[in-house]
């Protein structure tokens, strides 16, 4: 009896197991990040560096700044870094 | 008006009576001492309380002004969430450690002088290093061997400091000290160590990770904050600890890009977060030792409770490893929805705590038109979303199916984790309360439109990157590793040590032997029977004296092993070291 109810549970589907939800998070999604770069040039700037004034700054800074960490931690450090797990025994 | 104990008493004081009671009297009794003690708290006035003459000098148990006050709120609170979390464990040794790790971080935010908070501050080193062992795995045993020995470097490197300082002023006053001179140098590292500086950070990801689940809550919370504290209290507008800070925020997220253990990912994103903290303290105006503190409390919640979250991960699951979990926000909803609560505080997204908090450090920095500090810091922004605050949650409750169907966590776990993340979202919402109890008045604004859609703007485009490098399948697989940090300077080298102590000395000292009984046990045939009494000197000073110095080193090293048994040979070669240091000290001092 137990084993049938774990089988019920493994083909129970949730939330994202379902494509067409997984494709309607992904449409609000890119949605919100467009809303985000059409409504920056109307809103009042208050700088300390002329580099904020720049358009979409944030953006395209948050963008670049994660790929390059993401590249720099992969092909850079764990190439450096990385040990076998028994490395100190 | 109600007399009052110093702060830290009731905690030390009330945790030996735990183990007298038994079933929901002990729970029952485990929550109300953080109420008990809170009262006490706010009813102690601003000032210097409890006094007390020793020897020469004065101890003073109750410093009481704005900043202190701040860390004693934010830990009462941590405690009951704290214990709320671990209402369910049975050992304990665990909960009261926790009481005295939380009494001893109390004592020293309310020391007035450097001889209580030397002792309070070694208390919590030995306490936290409880939490360690109380799990029971090899693994917690070497890292808290590991763990004792960089604090005890620390704290002896602090003590050196502090009996210099004291020397050399007359004064054993803990307040404002700043950089000048060997004393405050050897202060200023010793502080260093607890707060996890580049370089003096290995012990953090190394022993944290592998320490109890429930007392994981403790050890995010108190010894790296503490140590922030007393910075803040003693080298606030220090240069140093600017560019200290601002490193500390960069370099721990490329570790935890890589790291597979999340929990080891929280400890490096908890140094990442130290360092806006020590970058403020170090900048040094109003604002910026606002932020700091702000900092602290917020930090103290949703760092907890992405800890806890963790920690209900693995208590369901067993499993800790990017690897190994998946999927899990099927069976785990609420701590899946908790956990995303910490992931967007500790990332700073409008509406929760970490943005009224994080934006007054930048602030501070654009202010002081500090441009590369203030690119590291934004740079550190955009990092600490993408490993803590989408890595952690991506990776544990959705990413593959890794097949996982568990039960929902403890119902006491449950709520801890809810009382806090309400707190992280109200802190978000209404920062006002949080900014009254500030050091300094607070003349600051979270919510501009440009700050919002700036931060909204580098948030969200940041999580665009980590999306698209998903799905093009460029971001790096979790694998099973140990990526080497700043502890190999020692773990390596003493590894070698000991090899060379059990192999090569070891056969140095067999072969000199032999050689030394085959010139006595052969020359005696050719010499003349009057040698023999120089004949059995020289055998001794081979055999006795030369070839046993390898055997006396191999036997005094080798009781220096990370297991319990070896524990008092520990002791005594670390007091040996200690009187040694201690004796050259006052010699520097004359």
């Amino acid at each position: 009896m137990k084993m049938g109810k774990e089988e019920t549970e493994k083909k129970k589907e949730y939330f994202f197991d379902k494509p067409k939800n997984v494709k309607i998070f992904f449409i609000f999604y890119y949605l919100w990040l467009l809303f985000l770069l059409v409504v920056e040039p109307f809103i009042h700037k208050h700088t300390y560096f002329p580099w904020e004034e720049w358009p979409e700054f944030y953006a395209v800074f948050g963008f670049v700044a994660c790929t390059a960490l993401v590249l720099a931690a992969k092909y850079i450090l764990r190439p450096l870094v990385k040990r076998k797990e028994d490395y100190y025994d | 008006m109600i007399s009052t104990v110093p702060p830290s008493t009731i905690f030390i004081i009330g945790a030996f009576l735990i183990p007298l009671l038994r079933g929901r009297l002990k729970s029952a009794y485990l929550l109300l001492l953080p109420f008990v003690s809170f009262i006490n708290l706010i009813n102690i006035s601003e000032g210097t309380h409890w006094v007390v003459r020793f020897l020469d000098y004065e101890l003073v148990f109750g410093k009481v002004d704005r900043l202190s006050l701040v860390f004693g709120y934010i830990y009462h609170l941590i405690s009951f969430i704290a214990f709320l979390y671990a209402l369910r464990v049975k050992d304990d040794i665990q909960h009261v450690a926790g009481y005295v790790y939380s009494g001893s971080s109390l004592g020293v935010v309310f020391a007035g002088d450097f001889i209580t908070l030397f002792l309070f501050w070694e208390m919590m080193t030995i306490t936290a290093l409880v939490l360690v062992w109380s799990r029971r795995t090899k693994k917690s045993l070497v890292a808290g061997f590991r763990y004792l020995l960089v604090h005890i470097a620390g704290g002896l490197c602090l003590l050196a400091g502090i009996v210099l300082y004291v020397i050399n002023t007359g004064s054993i006053e803990f307040g404002y000290i700043g950089l000048k001179g060997l004393a405050t140098y050897l202060i200023f590292i010793g502080f260093g160590v607890n707060c996890a500086w580049p370089g003096l950070h290995p012990w953090l990801p190394d022993a944290y990770p592998e320490s109890t689940i429930t007392g994981a809550v403790f050890m995010w919370t108190f010894t790296t904050k503490t140590a922030v504290y007393v910075l803040a209290r003693s080298f606030p507008g220090t240069e140093a600890l600017i560019w200290i800070g601002a490193i500390m925020t960069c370099f721990p997220i490329f570790y935890a890009v890589v790291e597979n253990d999340l929990r080891r990912v929280l400890a490096y994103s908890l140094i990442n977060q130290v360092g806006f903290m020590v970058c403020g303290i170090g900048i040094g105006t109003a604002l910026s030792i606002n932020g700091t503190v702000s900092h602290v409390f917020c930090h103290i919640l949703y760092k907890g409770l992405l800890v806890m979250s963790m920690g209900a991960v693995l208590h369901q699951t067993g499993k800790i490893n990017g690897t190994d979990l998946g999927g899990l926000y099927r069976t785990m909803p609420l701590t899946c929805i908790f956990c995303i609560v910490g992931a967007a505080s500790i990332s700073a997204f409008p509406l929760f705590s970490g943005f009224v908090s994080k934006s007054m450090v930048m602030e501070a920095a654009a202010m002081g038109h500090m441009k590369i500090i203030w690119f590291m810091l934004l740079f550190a922004s955009a990092g600490v979303f993408h490993h803590a605050g989408i890595k952690v949650p991506f990776f544990a409750f959705f990413s593959h199916d890794s097949g996982i169907r568990t039960k929902e966590a403890p119902l006491n776990m449950l709520l801890a984790m809810g009382i806090t993340a309400f707190l992280c979202i109200f802190i978000g919402i209404f920062p006002g309360p949080l900014y009254s109890l500030l050091p300094y008045p607070v003349d600051f604004e979270p919510y501009t439109p440009f700050h919002v859609v700036g931060m909204s703007q580098l948030l969200f485009y940041g999580s665009l990157a980590f999306t698209l490098l998903i799905l093009s399948g460029i971001y790096p697989p979790e694998v099973r590793a140990i990526h080497l940090d700043a502890d190999w300077f020692y773990r390596l080298p003493g590894k070698r040590f000991v090899w060379l102590c059990e192999r090569p000395v070891i056969a140095i000292g067999n072969f000199v032997e032999a050689i030394s009984l085959k010139i006595a046990g052969g020359s005696s045939k050719y010499l003349p029977s009057g040698t023999a009494d120089a004949e059995s000197g020289i055998d001794k000073f081979y055999h006795v004296g030369l070839a046993s110095i390898p055997t006396v080193i191999y036997n005094w090293v080798k009781h220096l092993r990370t297991e319990i048994p070896y524990l008092p040979w520990n002791l005594i070669y670390v007091l040996i070291l200690f009187i040694g240091l201690l004796f050259t000290i006052f010699l520097l001092g004359r």
